[in-house]
C-alpha cells in the first residue's frame, strides 16, 4: 500500500543497522506502555474505504440535494472546472512551504500573483500569502493593532454586524490579555448604527473592527466614519465578502487601514466549513507587522527575476517568543484556488458574477417582499443577502422548507435575539429564478399551515 | 527560463469563463457605491491552464522525489483522499445547515475525534484548530484556562527546552506567558537540573516535543513529567513527531496531558505547498472541560433499528470559538480516510517503517557527516554539514548541491542548538533504494566538498533557477506586481 520496503528488505536494513529485531528499535520507550491494544476498527482496502465514506457522504443532504438559500459567512458559487484541474496537480498539492525557492518557484510566483489580486481586489497595497480564514485572519489583524500600539491602547471596538465567529474568536484570542477590554458588540434597540460605535471611539481606541458588506448583507458607506476613527489615531479594519468588491467599492476608497475577510467565495468548496481563506491586507505602513508569509520579487545569481519568502525575521522560526505571530503556514493550496478562480474570472467574470448575485438576491428580496405575513426589512443597499421577518419561528420554517428541498436562510434570532423570527437569506448565481420564485411559492405555501 | 505574471499576460476583453445571462430584472447599484476600477487581469482559460500548468513545473514536490525536510513528514499523500474528500455529500455541504441534514460529515467527526483520542491515550478531542501552531495556541490557553479555573493565578511561566520548534516559544508569548528556556544534556534529553531549577509554583507548564527535535526519544520522559506535575504544572506535547510512535506508544500514557495532531504531517493529508494543515487537539480527562467549543457529541443514542443522532456540544468551562466553523473539514476526511485503511494493527507498521528508514540511512552516513547525538534515533535524525579539512563549505551549500542530484534537501539550520544543522527524516513511505540513492549522493557531495568546493558554493545548477537573492528582496520590497493608484 502506502510503504514500499518489503520483509526482506527490512531484514537487510536492520542488519545493516545492527539490530535483530524492529522492535529493538523502541528501546529507549519505556517498556509498560510499548505497543497499545487500540480500540480501533480493522484496516479495510482502498475499495472498502471508498465505500464506507461513500455511505457517510450520502447520509448528508448537500446543495446538489437542496437549493440552497443558506450564506452567513460561507456562501454556494459555482467553481469553474479548471480550478480543481490545477490545484490537483501533484506539482502543486504534495510540496511543501517554499522554504527552498530554486526548487518552489511555482508555488513562490502563485503566491505572489495571489498577493497581487488580493491587494488589486481590496485596493490595498500589500497582502500576506493568507491566513486560515475569516475569523482567525480578524483575530490576526487584532493582534496587529494590539502590538502596534505596543500593549498602550487597550480598547477594541466591534461592530455588532461582524459575523458573529468572529466575534468569538478574537475574544478567545485575547482572553490570556486582561487589559484589554473588547466592546461595541453589545445588544442595542433595534439596530447599532454606526454613529453608536463612534461614541466608543477615544484615544485608548486601538482598533475599529467593521463588515462590508455586514452580517445582515448591508453595504455601508463608512468614509464618513473612517475619518472620525483615524482622528484619534485609531485603526479600522474591515471584514469584506471579496466577491462583493467586483462591485461595490473596495475599502481603501473609505481609507480602511486593515482589510480582512473569508475568500470562501473565490472558488473554495463549502466543504462542511473548510478548508477556507483568511484574507489579510493592509497599508504599506503596517507591512512589518504582518503576520504570516509574505513573497517578494527578487533575482538569481545570473540576474533571472525570481521569487522569495521574504521579512522572515517577523516569524516564529527566526524570532521564536518574540515573532509578531506563532503562524507557521499559510493556507498554501486554498490560496492558490483563488488565485486560480480570480484569474479565469478576471475583470469581467468578478463584476459579472457579484451582479448576478446582486440582481437575484433583489429579485428574491422584491418577490418576498410581495408576500403576506412576511417583512423585508428595509436596511438600505445590500449585496447578496438581506432580513426578512417571518411569520413563524425560523427553526420551524427551515424544517417545512427542507421537506421542499429547499435549505432556508440562517436563524437570526441565535446570535441577535432583537431579530426574533428574522431569517437571512442569500442568494447567488447558483439559484436560477425558477428557484427563486420556487422558494417564495413555498413559503406562502408552509405558512399558511 | 521565466514564466511572465498572470498580470502580464493580459488582454483586454478577455475572459475565462462564461456565466449565463440573468435570467431576473436588473436592479441598479446605488452610484455612491458603485466601483469603477476593477484592475484584475484579463486572461482566456487556455491562458490560466498553461500559466499555472507551467508553473507547477518549476516546483519539486512528493510526486516527482525523495523529500527529506525534517520535522515535516513529506510522506507520500495518497490518491484516496483527495477523491473521498471530494464526494458531493462531504464538498458540497454547508457548515451551518440543520444537523439533521450533515448526520454523515457529523459521525465522521465523532469517529475521528475518538480515533485520535484512541491512538494518542486522551479523553477528548477538538478538530478545529486549523494548524499546528493553532493546536498550539489552542492548548496553551487550555493551560491558562485550567490554572485559572483552580484560582492559582501565580503561574505565568512556560517551559520550553532549547531544543522545540520555534512556534512553541511564539504560542506561549502570544497567550501572554513569560517563556523559559530549559538546556539539553549531552544525550539529548531535556537536562533534568535544569528542568528542577526552574520549577516552582509560578510554572503554568512545559511544552515537551518528544521525540524531539533532534529526532531522540525523551528518555527519562516519566522523570521530566513527574518533576512538572509535581510543581503543579502540566505537560504539552507537541505532536509533530507523532509519526515516531503510532501504535507503538500513546502519548497520553506518558503523563502528558494535551497535544496537538498535525493531519497534514502524521496523517498524510497534502501539504500543498505550506497548507493548509489541520491541527486538532487531545486532552486529559482532567482538561476535557476547557476544550474550545463546539465539539461533536451525541445528541440521542441511536437503537437497533435507528442510528445516533449526533450534533454539537459545549464543553462546560470551554475557552470558546477558536476560528469560524468547525475547523478544516476537508482534512479530517482524508485523515479518516487513511487512518482507515491502516487500522487497529496497522498504525505500528507507520511508526516501524519510519524509525526504520531513518536509523539506516543514519548509519549510512554517519561515518561521513558528524552525528549531533550518536544514539538510535527515531523518525529522523540532525546531522552537521561541516568539515574542518572543508572550512568554506556550510551546510546550506550541501542543501543547494543535493538539488542538482534530484534531492529535496533536508532541514537546515534546525535545530539551533546543532551547528550548520542538516535534518533528515525520510518517512516510512520511501523505499530501501531511495535512502541507498540518497546516502549516495550525500557522499558523493562531502567528497566535493573537500576537492571541488566551488561546485558547492555555486549550486545549485540544474534548478529553473539559481541561488535566490534574499537580501535585494528584503531591501526592495516588491510583493505585489500591482500598484494601487493612489486615491486623488
Amino acid at each position: 500500500m502506502f510503504i514500499p520496503n518489503t520483509e526482506a528488505e527490512r531484514d537487510e536494513m536492520l542488519q545493516k543497522i545492527g539490530l535483530s529485531r524492529i522492535e529493538d528499535l523502541f528501546s529507549d520507550v519505556p517498556k509498560e506502555f510499548r505497543y497499545p491494544d487500540l480500540n480501533l476498527p480493522e484496516a479495510v482496502s482502498e475499495m472498502e474505504a471508498l465505500q464506507n465514506l461513500k455511505d457517510l457522504a450520502i447520509a448528508n443532504d448537500s446543495t446538489d440535494d437542496l437549493i440552497c438559500f443558506l450564506g452567513a459567512g460561507a456562501y454556494n458559487h459555482y467553481i469553474p472546472a479548471s480550478v480543481d484541474a490545477i490545484i490537483s496537480r501533484g506539482e502543486f498539492l504534495t510540496a511543501y512551504t517554499p522554504y527552498q525557492p530554486e526548487v518552489s518557484q511555482g508555488t513562490l510566483q502563485s503566491i505572489f500573483e495571489y498577493q497581487s489580486l488580493v491587494a488589486a481586489l481590496t485596493g490595498m497595497d500589500v497582502s500576506n500569502a493568507s491566513h486560515y480564514d475569516g475569523a482567525t485572519a480578524a483575530a490576526e489583524a487584532c493582534v496587529l493593532a494590539y502590538h502596534h500600539f505596543r500593549g498602550k491602547r487597550t480598547k477594541f471596538i466591534l461592530s455588532r454586524y461582524l459575523h458573529p465567529h468572529y466575534r468569538e474568536t478574537i475574544k478567545t484570542y485575547f482572553q490570556g490579555y486582561e487589559k484589554i477590554q473588547i466592546t461595541g458588540d453589545d445588544a442595542v434597540e433595534g439596530f447599532q448604527a454606526s454613529e453608536d460605535l463612534l461614541k466608543l471611539v477615544d484615544t485608548n481606541t486601538a482598533i475599529v473592527y467593521v463588515q462590508y458588506p455586514d452580517f445582515l448583507g448591508r453595504i455601508h458607506d463608512f468614509k464618513a466614519f473612517a475619518e472620525q476613527v483615524h482622528a484619534v489615531g485609531a485603526i479600522l479594519a474591515v471584514s469584506v465578502n471579496p466577491l462583493a468588491l467586483g462591485l461595490i467599492k473596495p475599502p481603501s476608497e473609505f481609507d480602511a487601514d486593515i482589510v480582512t475577510g473569508e475568500g470562501q467565495p473565490l472558488g473554495i468548496p463549502l466543504s462542511y466549513g473548510g478548508p477556507y481563506l483568511g484574507l489579510f491586507a493592509t497599508k504599506n505602513q503596517f507591512m512589518r507587522k504582518l503576520a504570516g508569509r509574505l513573497v517578494g520579487e527578487t533575482v538569481d545569481n545570473k540576474g533571472n527575476k525570481g521569487y522569495v519568502l521574504t521579512l522572515t525575521a517577523r516569524e516564529q522560526h527566526i524570532r521564536r517568543e518574540k515573532a509578531t505571530s506563532n503562524i507557521c503556514s499559510n493556507q498554501g493550496l486554498i490560496a492558490l484556488t483563488s488565485t486560480v478562480y480570480m484569474s479565469l474570472l478576471g475583470k469581467q467574470g468578478l463584476r459579472q458574477v457579484a451582479k448576478l448575485n446582486y440582481d437575484k438576491a433583489h429579485y428574491a428580496a422584491d418577490q418576498i417582499s410581495k408576500l403576506k405575513g412576511f417583512e423585508v426589512l428595509d436596511l438600505g443597499a445590500f449585496f447578496n443577502e438581506f432580513v426578512v421577518r417571518t411569520p413563524k419561528p425560523v427553526s420551524e420554517l427551515n424544517s417545512l422548507l427542507l421537506d421542499y428541498d429547499i435549505l432556508g436562510g440562517y436563524d437570526l434570532s441565535k446570535d441577535y435575539p432583537e431579530l426574533e423570527n428574522c431569517m437571512l437569506l442569500a442568494v447567488t448565481e447558483m439559484n436560477t429564478k425558477d428557484d427563486i420564485d420556487y422558494l417564495v411559492e413555498i413559503l406562502q405555501e408552509v405558512s399558511n399551515d | 527560463m521565466t514564466e511572465p505574471t498572470i498580470f502580464e499576460i493580459s488582454s483586454p476583453g478577455r475572459t475565462g469563463v462564461k456565466f449565463q445571462a440573468s435570467d431576473v430584472p436588473q436592479f441598479d447599484v446605488p452610484k455612491e457605491f458603485l466601483r469603477e476600477q476593477l484592475p484584475m487581469p484579463e486572461v482566456s482559460e487556455i491562458d490560466v491552464i498553461r500559466h499555472f500548468t507551467r508553473l507547477s513545473q518549476l516546483n519539486y514536490c512528493i510526486d516527482t522525489g525523495f523529500y527529506p525536510l525534517g520535522s515535516c513528514t513529506m510522506k507520500f499523500n495518497p490518491r484516496i483522499n483527495e477523491v473521498t474528500a471530494r464526494l458531493a455529500g462531504f464538498g458540497k455541504v454547508h457548515p451551518l445547515q440543520p444537523v439533521e441534514t450533515v448526520q454523515g460529515s457529523l459521525a465522521l467527526m465523532y469517529d475521528l475525534q475518538n480515533w485520535l483520542g484512541e491512538i494518542s491515550g486522551f479523553s477528548g478531542v477538538t478538530l478545529q484548530p486549523a494548524a499546528g501552531a493553532h493546536g498550539e495556541y489552542v492548548g496553551v490557553m487550555i493551560i491558562r484556562a485550567y490554572h485559572k479555573d483552580r484560582k492559582d493565578s501565580k503561574r505565568t511561566k512556560m517551559i520550553i527546552p532549547d531544543s522545540a520548534h520555534g512556534t512553541n516559544p511564539a504560542s506561549s508569548a502570544m497567550s501572554g506567558f513569560d517563556v523559559v528556556a530549559v538546556a539539553t544534556d549531552n544525550n539529548g534529553n531535556v537536562d533534568l537540573d535544569s528542568l528542577r531549577a526552574v520549577c516552582d509554583d509560578t510554572v503554568a507548564g512545559l511544552m515537551l516535543t518528544n521525540p524531539n527535535t533532534l529526532g531522540l526519544f525523551e528518555q527519562n520522559v516519566i522523570e521530566v513529567v513527574k518533576i512538572v506535575h509535581e510543581a503543579g504544572g502540566l505537560v504539552y506535547g507537541d505532536g509533530a513527531n507523532l509519526n515516531a510512535l503510532l501504535g507503538v506508544v500513546r502519548p497520553g500514557d506518558l503523563g502528558i496531558d494535551l497535544m496537538h495532531f498535525n493531519l497534514h504531517k502524521t496523517f498524510s493529508t497534502p501539504h500543498g505547498g505550506g497548507g493548509p494543515g489541520s491541527g486538532p487537539v487531545g486532552v486529559a480527562a482532567h482538561l476535557v472541560d476547557f476544550l474550545p467549543c463546539p465539539i461533536v457529541g451525541i445528541l440521542e443514542e441511536g437503537s437497533e433499528d435507528y442510528p445516533p443522532l449526533y450534533g454539537f456540544v459545549e464543553p462546560a468551562k470551554s475557552i470558546g470559538r477558536i476560528k469560524a466553523f468547525f475547523g478544516h473539514f476537508g482534512m479530517m476526511v482524508r485523515a479518516y480516510t487513511y487512518i482507515s485503511m491502516y487500522g487497529k494493527e496497522g498504525l505500528k507498521n507507520i511508526a516501524e517503517g519510519s524509525v526504520l528508514n531513518a536509523n539506516y540511512l543514519m548509519t549510512l552516513l554517519k561515518d561521513t557527516y558528524k552525528l549531533a547525538y550518536d544514539r538510535l534515533c527515531m523518525h529522523e535524525f540532525v546531522l552537521e554539514g561541516h568539515w574542518p579539512d572543508a572550512p568554506e563549505v556550510h551546510a546550506l551549500d550541501i542543501a543547494k548541491r543535493l538539488m542538482d542530484y534530484n534531492f529535496h534537501p533536508p532541514t537546515n539550520y534546525f535545530p539551533l542548538i546543532v551547528p550548520e544543522a542538516l535534518m533528515i527524516e525520510p518517512t516510512e513511505t520511501e523505499s530501501k533504494q531511495t535512502l541507498d540513492l540518497f546516502a549516495d549522493a550525500m557522499l558523493k557531495i562531502a567528497e566535493e566538498a573537500k576537492t571541488q568546493p566551488e561546485l558547492l558554493k555555486s549550486a545549485p545548477h540544474n534548478t529553473p533557477i539559481g541561488r535566490l537573492d534574499e537580501v535585494k528582496a528584503a531591501k526592495d520590497l516588491v510583493l505585489c506586481c500591482w500598484i494601487p493608484e493612489k486615491n486623488s
